[in-house]
């Protein structure tokens, strides 16, 4: 009796239909999102920064969580495909959680939302909604709790693929709180299946997940070693909590450990990309000068996102009116 | 009422006996077996050849959800479910609500369990008031009203030196105490098996030592205190390894595993299926297969449900919001009998671990056939493959098996010699 | 069937109509506009014959078309490409096959969003005669008439060539 479960982000041609996380797609996918996302980036440097393509549909920006920054590359994404866009904060605090997502996206998808974006601090809650709630509208995953953000992971791999070209003889490092960032995991599938050589997770041990030799990276503990002659470096962001769970004993202290400084990004390549999702903390993980200086492409990322964001959308709605035909043929 | 089951394969694990024959039931006890007394005339015969009659299943952890959850199930919906998997003696937790820690909800139980009639309902008394950890419970008059053995599930005790009091209360009046050991702070928070499975999924884990880190505490009190003690839903390999250690020494630990924990793993969890969030969770692979071998070698001598009914809406959430647990009692035959399927037990073997295992685990007069005794009987196809939930009777249809097939399929279940099953 | 004619004559019939054209309308400094795919490989020999000063760009209408409820977004999407202002520019916009003239109608829409051009000149190579706006092209290789089901495609990039396609015998 096993239980497997079936390809939730496809339609039966293969097209992405929902955006929920990397794992289980191919590269040719990931490299035809990357190329969409390159055609977008040209759009964003017209005088009109706008494409007709989704006009008169709705994208419903459902968030659980708060995060102005991502909300808002998801919004200008969808204007910029002349899709009307319905923002909604929920807080999970004053009602059960799960009456309140169930209840309402039954709701947006009465309304004749055609997409969702989706924002929720449980993992696998995108998963859930385009499994059990609304199958037939497009679900883009903008993070679910610790599991994934295929966008996030989407725009820095475009970031890497327009400053270095591909990925085939590269080695990228990702460093600070492995174990509860969902954009660390993202990227590290991401870098896998865009066949990337040499991964490194940089992490003291309390902030590495159980198995990560699963994602077939090569873990260092000393920031050190392990950024020596690497050409990417994503940072990570550190949240205050940890300090209190007793996965470190300080700021201060992870700051001189892992913090990425002129000094330490002096032991990677001369020419290494210096990268963040962030927003980030400065003095925390990353020095200022690191963040602004001449290798920082933080916020070259931003503008990427709203390419790859635009990609994931049209790609999605692709996917979902191709099988929409499908099944109207199969009836 | 006069029956007769005639030309079965009747399996008794207790007595060893197996053999094509038939049975005589008369007045809700077992008269004979074999030829028929004399002047013995029936007024039903169920024609049951090519069918197994074995005695009614003992189930030690099965939650009816009442008094307190009517929306997740009912005394009468749950054992009528029980009756549908051959169940026909089960004990229920005390996390009801109010909390099984008064003679009162004892007594609510068992009178409601015996106006429906569908099985034996035997309750666990809470170890501590509201389960809290703090304050005894009135375990002597809990178990004058009925309890047959006292637990905290998986709720922590206040500390070390309550637990170790109230085990030694325990011991002085010879009662029975169950654990679920998984130390609560070592599983703060976490809703699955800490591996690899949980972490490609961000899901928050739970480590084996949550489980580990407990049972050695537990065993090493049950040592030093002698009570009477009894190891619930264990699931990984390292506990086999200690719990049989211990045997090996000489403690009279039992245990009992969920039926679900030696079919499913962490590994199921990819897809985020809510119907998989069980508590304890699901381990991994290998620690399946040490689950296996413990029942196969008797080190774990009983499998028991750990049913959960939920309704649909505690289910129909994210992974990590939805409650725990799966709706299993009505499939524990079938699930026990994929072992025989997968050339795990025998069939008498496997029997044993649904029927005398857990009987004796507890100490209850059940699990087999007596002359004389109650005729609590279960009548199955060997041969019959079914589809699980084609008629399914838990109120809580949280069961991730719904719509697989089963190898076996309960056809008849006697409880004291009336018929409160039956297929068709 | 009736045969194709030959790209090449056909090109250098149309470089001549295009430089009398500009000559009349006094532009001296165009720029040229490939529509992907074929489209850019007839303004690329259209822009070596007659004004190979001149700037050239690309456009793939993919984000403009008017089925993509019903097609969603093709396979390949590449960036268009339009290395000059287009504000206030003489645009000459090349394409291979010109049928419904809702291509056109996207290639316009999306040109637009560049800037405001002086003015959009339309050369095609073939119109097959199946236009469902009102879209006609100043500078034409050759009219086909084509039966039910027939369409034509330009091959190339090197040599072009024209290639009949018959659903019906498919």
């Amino acid at each position: 009796m096993s239980l497997t479960p079936h390809h939730l982000q496809l339609n039966q041609q293969g097209q992405l239909r929902h955006f929920l996380t990397i794992e289980g797609l191919s590269r040719e996918l990931l490299t035809e999102l990357l190329d969409t996302a390159d055609s977008f980036l040209e759009v964003g440097e017209r005088a009109v920064k706008k494409v007709p393509l989704l006009r008169g549909k709705t994208v419903c920006n459902v968030f659980f969580e708060n995060s102005t920054r991502t909300r808002t590359t998801f919004e200008l994404a969808a204007k910029r495909l002349s899709a009307d866009v319905l923002n909604l904060n929920i807080s999970t605090s004053s009602t059960s959680k799960g009456e309140t997502l169930y209840d309402t996206l039954q709701n947006l998808e009465a309304m004749a939302a055609d997409m969702f974006v989706v924002r929720h601090g449980d993992s696998g809650a995108a998963h859930f909604i385009a499994e059990r709630v609304c199958p037939d509208v497009a679900v883009i995953n903008a993070g679910d709790g610790n599991h994934a953000h295929p966008t996030q992971a989407m725009l820095d791999m475009l970031t890497i693929r327009r400053h270095r070209g591909d990925f085939e003889n590269l080695s990228v490092a990702i460093v600070g709180d492995i174990l509860h960032s969902r954009v660390a995991r993202s990227n590290m599938l991401a870098l896998k299946t865009l066949g990337c050589p040499d991964i490194r997770v940089i992490a003291p041990r309390t902030l590495l997940p159980e198995g990560i030799d699963q994602y077939g990276v090569r873990v260092f503990n000393d920031l050190r070693v392990g950024l020596r002659d690497v050409d990417v470096v994503i940072m990570l962001r550190l949240q205050k909590e940890r300090m209190q769970s007793g996965l470190l004993p300080s700021e201060s202290e992870f700051y001189k450990l892992y913090g990425l400084t002129r000094e330490t990004l002096a032991l990677a390549k001369p020419d290494a990309l210096v990268m963040h999702p962030g927003p980030i903390n400065r003095g925390v993980e990353i020095e200022s000068e690191v963040a602004d200086g001449p290798q920082s492409v933080i916020l070259k990322q931003v503008t990427y996102g709203i390419a790859v964001r635009m990609a994931v959308m049209s790609m999605a709605m692709t996917g979902q009116t191709t099988q929409r035909q499908l099944n109207q043929e199969a009836n | 009422m006069r029956l007769t089951i005639e030309g079965a394969r009747v399996i008794d694990p207790a007595s060893q006996f197996d053999e094509i024959t038939d049975l005589h039931i008369a007045a809700g006890h077992i008269l004979a077996l074999g030829a028929a007394p004399e002047g013995f005339s029936p007024n039903q015969r169920i024609d049951a050849r090519g069918l197994i009659a074995c005695p009614g299943l003992v189930d030690l952890n099965v939650s009816l959800r009442e008094p307190g959850y009517s929306r997740k199930g009912s005394i009468a919906s749950e054992t009528r479910a029980a009756a549908a998997g051959g169940v026909t003696t089960l004990c229920c937790p005390p996390d009801s609500r109010p909390v099984l820690d008064t003679p009162a909800v004892a007594e609510l139980i068992l009178d409601r369990s015996q106006a429906a009639g569908n099985a034996r309902v035997l309750p666990i008394g809470a170890l501590t008031k509201g389960l809290e950890g703090e304050q005894l419970s009135e375990l002597v008059a809990l178990r004058d009203a009925g309890c047959v053995a006292f637990t905290q599930g998986l709720r922590p005790m206040g500390s070390n030196r309550i637990l170790r009091r109230a085990l030694e209360y325990a011991a002085t009046f010879g009662l029975t105490i169950i654990f679920t050991p998984q130390d609560a702070d070592l599983a703060e928070g976490g809703m699955a098996h800490e591996g690899p499975t949980a972490s490609r999924l961000g899901l928050v884990g739970i480590p084996e030592s949550a489980e580990t880190v407990a049972l050695a505490r537990d065993l090493l009190l049950i040592e030093q205190t002698g009570v009477r003690a009894h190891f619930s839903g264990l699931t990984s390999a390292r506990a086999m390894d200690m719990l049989a250690d211990a045997q090996a020494r000489g403690l009279p630990v039992t245990a009992d595993v969920a039926a679900y924990q030696l079919l499913l793993c962490d590994e199921d969890l990819t897809g985020f299926s809510s119907q998989l969030h069980v508590m304890p969770p699901l381990r991994s692979a290998d620690d399946r297969r040490a689950l296996r071998q413990a029942v196969q070698s008797g080190v774990v001598q009983a499998i028991a449900s750990h049913h959960q009914p939920h309704e649909a809406e505690a289910k129909r959430v994210p992974f990590a919001a939805s409650a725990p647990g799966i709706s299993s009692v009505e499939i524990l035959l079938p699930l026990t009998m994929t072992l025989v399927a997968d050339g795990l037990l025998e069939m008498p073997a496997a029997l044993s671990r649904v029927t005398t295992g857990p009987a004796a685990a507890l100490g209850l007069s059940a699990g087999q056939l007596s002359l004389g005794g109650a005729a609590d009987i279960t009548l199955f196809d060997p041969a019959q493959a079914c589809e699980i939930g084609r008629n399914w009777l838990s109120r809580g249809a949280n069961c991730p098996f719904i719509g697989k097939g089963a190898p076996v399929a309960v056809t008849h279940t006697l409880y004291g010699g009336k018929l409160v099953y039956q297929t068709h | 069937m009736s045969t194709l004619p030959a790209v090449d004559s056909l090109l250098s019939s149309m470089a001549d109509q295009l430089r009398a054209h500009l000559d009349a309308r006094q532009i001296s400094d165009p720029a040229f506009v490939g529509i992907h795919t074929g489209g850019v490989w007839v303004a690329d020999a259209l822009h070596a014959a007659v004004a190979p000063e001149a700037p050239m760009g690309t456009l793939d209408i993919a984000f403009y078309r008017d089925d993509f409820e019903q097609h969603g977004l093709p396979q390949r999407v590449r960036p268009s490409e339009l290395p000059f202002g287009v504000d206030d520019r003489h645009i000459i916009l090349v394409d291979d096959v010109l049928m419904t003239g809702r291509t056109i109608r996207a290639a316009l829409n999306e040109l637009f969003d560049y800037g405001r051009p002086a003015s959009v000149t339309l050369v095609t190579l073939i119109d097959v005669d199946a236009r469902q706006l009102p879209i006609r092209a100043d500078i034409l290789g050759a009219s086909l008439a084509l039966t039910e089901g027939q369409r034509v495609k330009l091959t190339g990039p090197a040599p072009l060539h024209l290639t009949l396609t018959d659903a019906a015998t498919n």
